[in-house]
């Protein structure tokens, strides 16, 4: 499988980031490469083999329903390129 | 059970629904987060660094919330995955601030269960139909975008944002608006007996997707659209029944239906496209890498078990075991406070066919007179067994306790109290009783005298004189019998 | 008296409590070291308040005949991964720019309870995606070393953590945090000259540090030895409940625990890191390695990990996988960098912003990672990679059947020049090739420098342990630097 120039500008909209046709065009041989040489998994037989979940042996805890956060505004908005009225705010959206 | 049809013009057409119902888990924390998840708050003031997703941060679930989705699958016969994982479903949106939701795809909390439906619940004859459950996952809400405030901007404010919901998502089983109605209301009947969600619909604490195709009869399944987000019953009945309509007026018209998720207007009564949604299909899941696999020891599951409540089906068939009728004991556990409250009424001590019928009747009646919910009903269940004790031991005629009951819903006062009081009690005197026949027997020649002569429909009227003379306070069985005997 | 800045963590430690110097002239004389090196560009922000108000208290504290914490009137440089409350932490990413967390790190904040003062936050590779330092925003630290055929050309300090090396090779600092998630810690230790250890996996708390890959992040120590790394590690390991992956264990005594005595222990060689085209010099440093453990009393073993080939394919999956949805939080709404052309909608805002906000690297890396889970690919990419982990974790599980450790060569070559590796992604990549198999396995590995290569360059030996053993590594870490005797240090150019 190769990467062209549309695939890389759709995943690069998939991650919404902007590129140009040129940046486009760079980036699809690089990746190609780097996807081509990844491939190379491909060889290893996994059959029977279960995918890693847990790389140290441990299990997920669960904590408490207790209310132990918020009521902290300011800190939340605190770095907010843009709040108002205790909101962050975002261009328009049309639903 | 359903006969549904889309009358089109080149012929009918069956509807096939799905229900993928979120429904907010009764907790006090987030699930992944310790803010807290009252509704109604200032906005962005129960939101911690994690639900705003802050560099850094990371989640830690919150047991409640796995407990309670446990016990909501347990409800519906569900088969429980003691392991389990959290994926990621990533997306770019402005309620979304990790930028995806951690939910869960691949190994579901809950897998498949059923819920039973009844096409009009308080008919003990109406159709009833097997609904399949696919899942039940538990994943995070988004927060809450407000496109009103402000002419170029959009509020954001992430309360919601981190809450847990269980996304309960059923089989294509359904097929008309009135099953998928029935569904949701026995759903929320089910979440709100376990207690694992208040099933408030106006504040959003259920919501659900309407998946929705056509085809012909025998045909294979159609393509579906997913209506986001309806939050009642009737809309959804409503979005059903516009969208297939839509559907077949599409195929009709020689179009195509497209997989897309849709948007209901309540207002002009019609779904339409979400433009916004458009280019979010590749989620691109995978197993959030800051989340272990959720593992499920048998003591977890034993104690989501042992503390299950009876549920309404199984309440229902005690109920009629007891000896209430069908239709009451339909009607008792259609709600789980009526069905508490009744369960209260029993516990004191109340008989349960008439404890059912007095509660159907006489407090529904009177509640609604004045306009008051059962959780504010001003006599409680113990006093209310009180009552119906006096009825069942004889002390107060049906009329009397009638007067009792108005009593106490006035004053708060017991019933044992009011008729001692205000001397309410019944007689059974048969020497008091007779000397009042013989009273009115004198006062009455002419209808005694017609009576005897045939005219039997004058029995009541002498009751009707003896109870009126006695002040409503005579036993009625011992009256009918003297009356009988003195009359001849 | 002795410069102060040549001492270490042990050394400052003990003499700011027996008071050979109070803690503030040991402050003072590294805030003027670091405030004089802006050419080797290792520090992002200087924080000499901080540095200063942890002496303070130092002093405070033994003037009033209290006992002192264990990292009392030590000063260290903090990487700018970890998030430091009220001082600006941007990951070395435009798309931070302007960020001052509201929060402490959970590591940085016990090593401040510890007793530690902060000289500034560390320049890395942007979200630590790099083996270079050349993918910082803020221009590439400058390793302090140079060739010794005086070409003077400026050469990588390793990365992703190559403000630390740099700056604790050039005496800026004794000790400082790294993160190592394919190597982070242990390639950038390598170049320098110095030593960092990676613990096991859930050891030191994620909690507050910027994530690159969650499986795979771990913070750790570097510093000039071995002890050194133990004490650090030591302040900054242990339980944290807002880690989900955090191990719940106690923190052992690894410095009391430190013995450079191997005997009874079984060292494993594994064949496939001889890698074709390595540079001779890197062998003979393994050899020379593998003599100085059998001189400690280690038996040595030949060991196979199978795997190994796939671990770094496996690892351009999983890694930017994972990074692909950890980075899409950066996204100009709630903190950091915003871009709004004229008339965008939402989404065109954030794909300006990204655009904008990211170095080119880490777009690649993202791009990776959203083409390896997008629809359809999943299973083939993602899946496949995490069953080649479990293949490559079993490996070292049979290899622990037959040893104790292994020891390998850190890097396949010594510091290159910036700039030789840039245009080529893949050849950078495989810098990373020793260190990898670890990672993704999750278990401890060490660096320790093994000596200079002709052109006067440090080389490093790496130590892999199993899993939970660091007091192991440790050990052989401490074998190999007594035998090593690595006195060199770099001439002060900058
Ligand atoms: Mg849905
Ligand atoms: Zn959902």
């Amino acid at each position: 499988m190769s990467v062209d120039i549309a695939t890389v500008k759709k995943i690069a909209s998939l991650a919404r980031i902007a590129i140009t046709e040129e940046e486009a065009a760079r980036i699809a041989p690089e990746l190609d490469n780097i996807m081509g040489w990844i491939e190379q998994l491909g060889e290893v037989d996994c059959t029977g083999v279960e995918p890693m979940t847990a790389v140290i042996p441990n299990h997920l805890r669960l904590r408490d329903d207790v209310v132990t956060d918020g009521g902290v505004r300011d800190a939340v908005l605190s770095n907010a390129p843009q709040a108002e009225h205790g909101f962050f705010t975002v261009p328009k959206v049309i639903e | 059970m359903s006969d549904y049809r889309i009358q089109g013009a080149t012929g009918e057409w069956e509807v096939v629904i799905g229900l993928e119902v979120h429904a907010q888990v009764t907790s006090n924390a987030k699930l992944f987060s310790g803010a807290a998840t009252a509704f109604g708050a200032e906005p962005n003031t129960q939101v911690s660094l994690v639900d705003a997703a802050m560099p850094g941060m990371l989640p830690v679930p919150n047991r409640e919330c796995i407990r309670q989705a446990v016990r909501t699958g347990m409800a519906i016969d569900a088969q429980i995955n003691k392991w389990s994982r959290f994926d990621r479903k990533n997306y770019f949106y402005a309620d979304l601030p990790q930028g995806y939701q951690i939910s869960q795809l691949y190994h579901p909390l809950v897998g498949e269960g059923a819920i039973d439906i009844s096409l009009d619940e308080k008919n003990p004859d109406a159709s009833g139909k097997r609904i399949g459950v696919e899942r039940i996952h538990v994943e995070q809400d988004a927060g809450k975008l407000m496109h009103d405030q402000h002419p170029t901007r959009s509020y954001v404010d992430l309360n919601r944002s981190g809450v847990a919901l269980m996304e309960i998502v059923s089989k294509p089983d359904m097929a008309s608006p009135a099953e998928a109605g029935a569904y949701l209301r026995k759903l929320r009947s089910i979440l709100r007996y376990v207690g694992s969600c208040d099933g408030n619909m106006e504040e959003g604490s259920m919501r659900a997707d309407v998946n929705v195709s056509v085809r012909k009869p025998g045909d294979p399944l159609g393509t579906r659209t997913e209506t986001k987000n309806v939050n009642s019953v009737r809309f959804v009945m409503a979005v059903v029944e516009q969208e297939a309509r839509r559907q077949v007026d599409v195929i009709e018209d020689g179009g195509r239906i497209v997989q897309e998720t849709r948007l209901y207007d309540p207002d002009r009564n019609e779904t339409r496209s979400m433009r916004s949604k458009e280019d979010a299909h590749d989620y691109r899941y995978f197993p959030d890498p800051d989340l272990l696999p959720l593992e499920l020891d048998e003591a977890f599951l034993a104690e989501c078990r042992e503390s299950l409540p009876e549920l309404p089906d199984a309440k229902r068939a005690r109920y009629e075991g007891l000896g209430v009728t069908p239709y009451h004991a339909a009607v008792l556990t259609a709600e789980v406070e009526t069905a508490r409250w009744f369960d209260a009424l029993l516990d004191a001590g109340a008989k349960a066919a008439p404890a059912a019928n007095w509660l159907t009747s006489e407090l529904f009646g009177a509640l609604n007179r004045l306009g008051k919910g059962l959780e504010e009903s001003p006599v409680s269940p113990t006093q209310a067994a009180e009552l119906l004790g006096l009825i069942a031991d004889g002390t107060v005629s049906g009329t009397l306790a009638k007067q009792v009951f108005e009593i106490m819903l006035e004053t708060g006062q017991g019933a044992g109290a009011i008729v001692e009081e205000r001397g309410l009690k019944q007689t059974s005197d048969t020497g008091a009783i007779e000397k009042v026949i013989a009273d009115v027997m004198a006062a009455n020649p002419n209808q005694l005298e017609q009576y005897r002569g045939g005219k039997e429909a004058l029995f009541g009227f002498f009751v009707g004189q003896t109870m009126k003379a006695m002040g409503g306070k005579a036993n009625p069985g011992v009256v009918n019998e003297l009356l009988k005997k003195a009359l001849g | 008296m002795t410069d102060l800045t040549d001492l270490g963590v042990a050394a400052i430690r003990d003499g700011v409590r027996t008071g050979g110097f109070s803690a503030r002239e040991v402050a003072d004389a590294f805030i003027d070291k670091v405030s004089k090196a802006k050419a080797l560009n290792a520090f992002l922000v200087e924080t000499p308040d901080h540095a200063i108000a942890a002496a303070t208290e130092a002093d405070a504290a033994r003037a009033a005949g209290e006992a002192l914490k264990p990292l009392a009137g030590v000063p260290i440089g903090m990487k700018d991964l970890f998030c430091t409350k009220g001082v600006a932490s941007t990951a070395a990413s435009h798309i931070l720019e302007g960020f001052t967390p509201p929060y402490e790190s959970t590591v940085s904040g016990k090593l401040w309870d510890a007793g530690a003062g902060m000289l500034g936050k560390l320049n890395m590779d942007q979200f630590a995606m790099g083996s270079s330092n050349e993918t910082s925003a803020f221009g590439n630290v400058i390793s302090p070393w140079r060739r010794a055929d005086g070409g003077n050309a400026p050469l990588a300090p390793g990365g992703s953590s190559g403000g630390s090396s740099a700056a604790i090779a050039a005496r800026l600092c004794p000790a400082a945090t790294g993160t190592d998630t394919g190597g982070s810690i242990r390639q950038p230790a390598a170049f320098t000259g110095i030593s960092g250890i990676k613990p096991t996996y859930g050891r030191c708390s994620r909690w507050g540090v910027v994530a690159f890959a969650s499986s795979l992040d771990q913070a750790g120590p570097m510093a000039r030895d071995v002890r050194d790394c133990a004490i650090m590690l030591e302040a900054m390991s242990g339980f944290d409940p807002k880690d989900s992956t955090s191990l719940e264990l106690e923190v052992p005594k690894w410095e009391q625990g430190l013995s450079g005595n191997l005997r009874g222990k079984r060292v494993g060689i594994p064949r496939e890191y001889r890698v074709d085209n390595m540079p001779g010099e890197i062998d003979a440093l393994w050899q020379q390695g593998i003599d100085w453990l059998k001189d400690a009393g280690a038996e040595i073993v030949d060991v196979s990990l199978p795997h190994t080939k796939y671990a770094l394919p496996a690892y351009y999956i999983i890694a930017p996988a994972e990074a692909s949805s950890n980075l899409a939080r950066y996204d100009g709404v709630r903190y950091g960098l915003r871009d709004l052309p004229d008339g965008a909608n939402l989404q065109d805002m954030y794909a300006a912003t990204r655009a904008a906000g990211f170095g080119p690297e880490v777009k690649r890396r993202i791009l990776i990672g959203t083409y390896v889970l997008s629809a359809g690919f999943y299973d083939a990419y993602y899946t496949q990679a995490q069953k080649v982990r479990t293949l490559i974790s079993r490996d070292f599980d049979r290899a622990w059947e037959s040893c104790d450790l292994l020891l390998t060569p850190t890097a396949p070559s010594a510091a290159f020049a910036l700039g030789e590796k840039l245009a080529d992604p893949l050849a950078m990549y495989l810098n990373d090739v020793f260190t990898v198999p670890s990672s993704l396995a999750g278990l401890p590995a060490m660096s320790v420098p093994g000596g200079l290569d002709t052109g006067g360059l440090p080389l490093g030996l790496q130590i892999i342990g199993k899993a939970l053993d660091e007091q192991c590594v440790l050990n052989a870490g401490l074998a190999l630097e007594e035998r090593a005797g690595f006195v060199a240090r770099p001439e002060a150019w900058w």
